[in-house]
C-alpha cells in the first residue's frame, strides 16, 4: 500500500509536467501559432539537439562565470562570518549595510560593471559574487547567532577561548543553515551569470539568447532556457550531495 | 575538609536583585542539594561558582584558593544535555579532555573506558539525537565528570526526564557517587529528589534568593525524612 502511494507521489509531478507539455504542443498546433512567436515543445527539443555543439560552448562560458562567482562568494561569506563573529561592534557596523546593499537594483549594477570592466568575464563574475554572497552570508550568520547561549556558556565554563568556541561549536552548528544559503545561491549563480551576459558579452548562454532573440529564433532561446534550468538544478543537487556527505549527523533520523 | 565555599554572594541581574548574601559550603565527597522554587537564582549561583559571571560582592573559594570569576575549574551540567549534535557520543564526552590539552586519541581512549559504567556501552559512534533522554543525560554527566572529576555542579539534571527514567537516574547517580566519590552540588525544585540524594540540603527562598534553611539528612530514617519534608514545605510556603 505504502509503496504504491510513494510511487504515485513520485510520478505525480512528472505526469503533470508531461500533460502541460502536451497541452502546449496541442495549443500551438490547434491555434497555428507562428514559431517566431511561440514554438511548440517538439520544436524546442529539435533546436536543442540541432544546436548542441554551439550551446555547449556557451554553456561552458556561463558555467565558468557562475562557478567562479559562487566559490568567491563562499570564501567571502566565510571570511565575513568569522570577522563579524569576532566583534560585536563590527557586526553592528556592517550588518545593516549588508541588508541595505540588497536594495540596489542588480540590472543597473550589471550595466555599470560593463562600463567599468568591459565585455569580458570579470563583470559577470562580480555580479554572480554579489548575488550569491548575500544568501550565503545571511544564512551563515543566522546559523552562528542561533546557537544556544547555554551551549556557549558550557564551553566557556570549561575555559574554552572565543576562537575555540567558534571552531568547535558555532561554526559546525551553523553548517546546516550555511548549506541552505548555498542551495539558494547555487540557483541564483547561473541566473546572475546569464543576466550579466545578457547586458553585454561575447559568449555565454545570455549572449546566445540575446542574439537568437533578435533574429526571432524563439525555439533556440527556449532551448537555452532549458539548459539554464538543468544547470541550476544540477548545482542544487551537487550542494545537496555535498551536504549529505559532509554533515552525516544531519541526515540521521531522531529516535527518541 | 571543605572543598568549595561561597562566601556572602550578592548579585543583581538586569536590575533584579537575584542573590541575597548567599553563603554555603560543600565538603569533600559530600552531596549537597539546593532546593528552592523556580526562578530563585539557583542557576545564577551556579553561573557564579563556575566563573561564568562575577558576583557583585562575595567570593568563591575552592580548595582554599580564591576562584571568583575563574572558569575551567568545576564541572557544570545543566538541565539540557547540550551535547553537540554534530559530534558522536564518544567525541562529545572526550571533548573536555581535548579542551584541557589532551590529544583526541588519548581523550577518546580515556572516555571509552568509562562508557560501560555510564550505561553507554556500544553507543560510542552514535550521534546524540539517536539516544534516549536518559542516555543523553548520562553522556552529559560523563562529560562533566571527565572535565572536573572532583567538583560537579548539577543543575536540575533530571528535570526534563519522565518519572520512571528520572527515578532510575537518581538511583544510578547514587551508585556512581559511591564508586567515584566526587563532591556534588545539586539543584532541584523537587523536595523528594533532594531527600533521596542529599547528605545535606539548603533551602532557598523565592527572589531574591536567600538561604532560609539547612538540613543534614544523611542517614535519617524515613520518618525523620518525612518530618524534614514538612519543614521544608513550610519554609517554601507550600
Amino acid at each position: 500500500m505504502r509503496k504504491s502511494a510513494n510511487t504515485a507521489h513520485k510520478l505525480a509531478p512528472i505526469i503533470t509536467f508531461l500533460l502541460l507539455l502536451l497541452l502546449w504542443e496541442a495549443g500551438v498546433r490547434v491555434y497555428q501559432i507562428k514559431p517566431w512567436i511561440l514554438p511548440g515543445p517538439l520544436a524546442v527539443a529539435n533546436a536543442l539537439v540541432k544546436e548542441t555543439p554551439l550551446l555547449l560552448t556557451h554553456t561552458a562560458a556561463t558555467l565558468l562565470e557562475a562557478l567562479s562567482g559562487f566559490f568567491i562568494a563562499i570564501v567571502l561569506a566565510l571570511l565575513l562570518g568569522i570577522i563579524l563573529n569576532s566583534s560585536q561592534l563590527l557586526h553592528k557596523a556592517i550588518y545593516p549595510l549588508l541588508i541595505i546593499s540588497q536594495t540596489i537594483p542588480l540590472i543597473v549594477l550589471a550595466v555599470l560593471f560593463t562600463i567599468w570592466f568591459g565585455w569580458g568575464i570579470t563583470p559577470k563574475i562580480i555580479i554572480v559574487v554579489l548575488v550569491c554572497f548575500f544568501p550565503i552570508t545571511i544564512n551563515l550568520m543566522e546559523g552562528i547567532n542561533s546557537v544556544d547561549p547555554d551551549q556557549i556558556n558550557l564551553f566557556r565554563s570549561m575555559g574554552a577561548s572565543n576562537f575555540t568556541i567558534f571552531r568547535m561549536v558555532k561554526f559546525p552548528s551553523a553548517l546546516p543553515a550555511f548549506f541552505s544559503g548555498l542551495r539558494i545561491a547555487a540557483t541564483y549563480s547561473i541566473m546572475a551569470a546569464v543576466i550579466g551576459e545578457w547586458l553585454g558579452a561575447q559568449k555565454g548562454l545570455g549572449y546566445f539568447m540575446t542574439l537568437k532573440q533578435k533574429s526571432f529564433a524563439i525555439d533556440e532561446v527556449l532551448a537555452a532556457v532549458i539548459i539554464i534550468c538543468l544547470l541550476s538544478f544540477l548545482l542544487v543537487k551537487i550542494v545537496d550531495l555535498a551536504e549529505y556527505f559532509l554533515l552525516p549527523w544531519n541526515r540521521i533520523e531522531e529516535i527518541s | 575538609m571543605t572543598k568549595l565555599e561561597a562566601l556572602n554572594i550578592c548579585k543583581t541581574l538586569d536590575g533584579l536583585y537575584t542573590l541575597d548574601n548567599i553563603s554555603l559550603y560543600l565538603k569533600e565527597q559530600e552531596l549537597v542539594v539546593i532546593v528552592g522554587p523556580s526562578g530563585c537564582g539557583k542557576s545564577t549561583l551556579f553561573h557564579i561558582i563556575s566563573g561564568l559571571i562575577n558576583p557583585d560582592t562575595g567570593r568563591i573559594i575552592i580548595d582554599g584558593r580564591d576562584h571568583t570569576g575563574q572558569t575551567g575549574r568545576v564541572g557544570y551540567m545543566q538541565q539540557k544535555d547540550l551535547l553537540l549534535p554534530f559530534r558522536t557520543v564518544l567525541d562529545n564526552i572526550a571533548l573536555p579532555l581535548v579542551l584541557k590539552g589532551e590529544s583526541w586519541q588519548e581523550a577518546r581512549k580515556k572516555a571509552k573506558s568509562y562508557l560501560s559504567q555510564f550505561g553507554l556501552e556500544g553507543f560510542a559512534d552514535y550521534y546524540p539525537r539517536q539516544l534516549s533522554g536518559g542516555m543523553k543525560q548520562r553522556a552529559a554527566l560523563l562529560r562533566t565528570y571527565l572535565f572536573a572529576s572532583d567538583i560537579l555542579l548539577l543543575d536540575e539534571p533530571f528535570a526534563a526526564l519522565d518519572a520512571i527514567t528520572r527515578h532510575k537516574m537518581q538511583k544510578w547517580l547514587l551508585s556512581l557517587r559511591n564508586q567515584y566519590n566526587p563532591s556534588i552540588l545539586f539543584i532541584t525544585h523537587d523536595i523528594e529528589e533532594a531527600l533521596l540524594l542529599a547528605d545535606r540540603i539548603y533551602v532557598f527562598s523565592p527572589l531574591p534568593g536567600r538561604v532560609v534553611g539547612e538540613f543534614a539528612v544523611k542517614n535519617l530514617t524515613d520518618e525523620e525524612k518525612s518530618l524534614c519534608k514538612k519543614q521544608i514545605m513550610q519554609l517554601l510556603n507550600m
